[in-house]
């Protein structure tokens, strides 16, 4: 069965400016060949996985008011079925980083990632979380979250309007679309690894 | 200022003065530092401590103390400084003004400076095994001494107090933070209540809370330290990052205090603008503040209602400044464009809609049962405490004291409106969460002036024509302080008049309000229930990244 390109409801596959990484999944999943049973499976899977991402409180800072905005009457997150914010790693889907971190908050940051139950992602909100932002050069300041934890979407911006808080999450479903979880999941290796890295 | 001199003169043997800057500096020995603290405390009722600026001149140690008399509103600032670098030691003063305890801890996370008889002389900002005082000239930068370390903080049992007994020898007393028997539960750093990532170690008893260790330093950015490496108008940005509820605010502040040190003159047309934004982004703070003690409590309509409002002042800063948060607007010397030609229909319109909804608002949630009884009489804060505390903003001024900076040391244009200082007497979460309401109005009132005053101003002049490409400042140092959204918040900056062309800051020290405002937290919340240990921080209201800087 072929694997096809991820459609969703709120924009065309063409609008978004990066579709390389997406076509490289679909072909790197198209390579390996699917099962047609299981394969549907996956899509009924994934469908049902991406219109209902439960998101994880994480607001260190400005970002965070960026969030609440997201989620008050204006912009209305409840459209994408991701309104459920959860305060509790373990009932969430996603965790949406929004702010420095700080050598401080760095263990308290792996940990709660840690909590949450598979499958889990990452978005990295803000210029901070990207890549230190404008704090890069300070003493106590993670450079990029992806230092601790595997990250899924990066979103730059200092801090990110709502628009691009959305154009994140429709990222994200999409990539969530084009991912493999019965019969061999194709990213469950690498999480492990980053899993057990600072334990050993 | 000379009868100053000759009181203080009196209260201590030689102190020297000089009286060349804006306040009187009056420069004392750290033996003598004790007593004169107590005794322009009792006798000339310079009762609050503004600011502590912990400081190092390379060849001595030392803080800067900026304090108030809240009756007459004078200031002056002392300077105690010690030459030893190995072991610098200073007497604490947090026994005569209650807001040096955590001040004096931040000194000491900073510059390593020991203060004799502090009563918990931890680190605040950073974690305790962290090697070295970041701000100090001699800070050792090395990744490898202070890496990022994922594995788990320990929690700190104990504390210290360094004592000098009478023969001038000073010695160091371990105690316990909680005692063996008490029950202690930990809140935060990640708890969507603490409102970002702040951790509360609580004693309990039952339901009642006994003591709260405030751990701090999630979010410390290491603003200053940044600061003195970038040139002036770069370290403008970082203003806006601290608190980001009076983004506006803190950049003028920085703004201020450097055209003050160059002597820039700011066409009236720009500090109008200025002034403006100032008073839209207080209204953009205090909706959230209503948004959030409400959703605090449960009512989470409120909290619709609340952003409801924010968007429209949102829209108003996308416009003109083409960014909804962080808008990098004033500039050394005015504004850095011209606002969006609808902007003053846009303002209009704005306070028409928010002065309408004001009272939605008050039925919504001020008259709730529920709200009244979690919200009055609960976190009693006193008149005396607020100053001790150096609690200002609307939560000082719901305990009564007079601290308004735009009515006691009148900046930019504020000499010009009419708008009331709004006080209040009860000091507790109601009284806090309504002097905001009521601040609400008078910020409508203060923007219907500007908008008037905009239209009939001449000329479309934004920023002073005469401002030099290269900002250089003399050598000197300078404070200067505004009303944030939450307090007064005070930018100090230390220039060594450096020839070179991209002269960077000597030392610039923030002082945020709401570093004051979680020093109250364990005092506002004994004896209370644990439940309301929410509702009286989210009252009190303050801005993590403010507090951690």
């Amino acid at each position: 069965m072929e694997v096809k390109k991820p459609h969703i409801k709120s924009m065309k596959y063409e609008d978004f400016k990066d579709n390389e990484y997406i076509d490289q999944l679909v072909a790197e999943l198209n390579a390996g060949g699917v099962n047609v049973v299981v394969g549907k499976l996956d899509q009924l899977l994934n469908w049902s996985r991406s219109n209902s991402l439960w998101p994880f409180c994480f607001g260190t800072s400005c970002c965070a008011i960026e969030f609440m905005c997201l989620g008050a009457a204006r912009y209305d997150m409840a459209r994408f079925g991701a309104e459920v914010a959860r305060n509790s790693p373990r009932q969430a889907d996603y965790i949406m980083c929004q702010g420095t971190i700080t050598y401080r908050m760095a263990p308290a940051l792996k940990r709660l990632y840690e909590q949450m139950a598979e499958p889990k992602y990452v978005i990295a909100c803000g210029a901070c979380t990207v890549s230190g932002g404008p704090f890069k050069n300070s003493y106590c300041v993670v450079k990029g979250i992806d230092e601790i934890i595997p990250v899924d979407v990066y979103l730059p911006g200092c801090p990110p309007r709502p628009e691009a808080m959305f154009y994140a999450l429709m990222q994200l479903q999409r990539k969530i679309k084009v991912t493999k979880f019965l019969g061999g999941a194709n990213r469950k290796e690498k999480r492990l690894e980053y899993v057990t890295d600072g334990k050993d | 200022m000379a009868e100053l001199k000759d009181k203080i003169s009196a209260l201590c043997p030689q102190p020297q003065f000089d009286s060349e800057g804006e306040f009187l500096l009056v420069t004392v020995d750290d033996a003598q530092w004790h007593a004169l603290a107590v005794a322009l405390k009792e006798q000339l009722h310079f009762d609050q401590l503004m600011a502590l600026v912990g400081m190092d001149w390379k060849d001595s140690l030392g803080c800067m103390y900026y304090l108030t008399n809240t009756a007459t509103q004078e200031i002056i600032h002392v300077k105690v400084a010690t030459t030893d670098r190995e072991k610098p030691m200073l007497h604490s003063v947090s026994d005569v003004w209650a807001v040096a305890n955590f001040q004096e801890r931040e000194a000491y996370d900073f510059f390593g400076i020991v203060f004799i008889n502090h009563p918990d002389m931890r680190r605040f900002f950073l974690r305790s095994d962290w090697v070295g005082h970041p701000l100090r000239k001699d800070y050792d930068e090395n990744p490898e001494l202070n890496p990022l370390r994922l594995d788990d903080e320990p929690n700190e049992d104990y504390t210290c107090t360094w004592v000098e007994d009478e023969n001038g020898k000073v010695t160091k007393v371990d105690k316990k933070v909680f005692e063996d028997d008490e029950y202690v539960i930990n809140i935060g750093p990640q708890h969507p209540s603490t409102h970002g990532v702040m951790r509360y170690r609580t004693s309990l008893d039952g339901e009642i809370v006994k003591k709260v260790d405030v751990v701090s330093g999630y979010i410390h950015r290491g603003i200053e330290k940044l600061c003195e490496g970038l040139t002036y108008p770069q370290t403008l940005l970082y203003t806006e990052r601290m608190d980001y509820m009076a983004a506006h605010i803190n950049r003028h502040c920085l703004c201020l205090c450097i055209e003050k040190a160059l002597g820039i003159e700011v066409p009236h047309r720009a500090e109008l603008i200025r002034l403006m934004m100032d008073e839209l982004m207080r209204l953009s703070s205090h909706l959230l503040s209503y948004g959030c003690l409400t959703m605090d409590q449960g009512a989470t309509t409120a909290f619709f209602y609340g952003f409801r409002e924010r968007e429209l002042i949102y829209d108003i800063f996308d416009r003109t400044c083409g960014a909804r948060m962080s808008m990098s607007y004033a500039t050394i010397g005015g504004v850095v464009a011209d606002v969006h030609p609808d902007f003053v229909k846009d303002v209009r319109h704005a306070c028409d809609v928010i002065e309408k909804n004001l009272k939605e608002y008050h039925q919504l949630f001020t008259g709730n049962v529920i709200a009244r009884n979690r919200m009055i009489g609960v976190g009693l804060l006193s008149r005396e405490q607020a100053i001790d505390y150096a609690i200002t903003g609307p939560s000082g001024r719901a305990s009564g004291v007079h601290c308004d900076v735009r009515k006691t040391h009148p900046y930019s244009l504020y000499d010009e409106f009419e708008f009331d200082e709004v006080l209040d007497t009860a000091g507790d979460s109601m009284a806090r969460y309504m002097v905001r309401m009521r601040e609400m109005e008078q910020s409508i009132k203060i923007l219907r002036q500007a908008c008037d005053k905009l239209e009939a101003e001449e000329g479309n002049e934004f920023v002073a024509p005469k401002v030099p490409k290269l900002i250089k400042l003399p050598a000197g140092h300078w404070y200067q302080q505004v009303e944030a959204s939450r307090g007064t918040f005070g930018v100090y900056i230390e220039s060594d008049g450096d020839p070179k062309p991209f002269q960077k800051p000597y030392r610039m020290h923030f002082q945020s309000p709401c570093f004051n405002l979680v020093g109250v937290v364990d005092l506002t919340c004994r004896d209370n229930m644990i439940a309301d240990l929410i509702t009286i921080t989210a009252s009190i209201d303050f801005v993590i990244p403010d507090i951690d800087r």
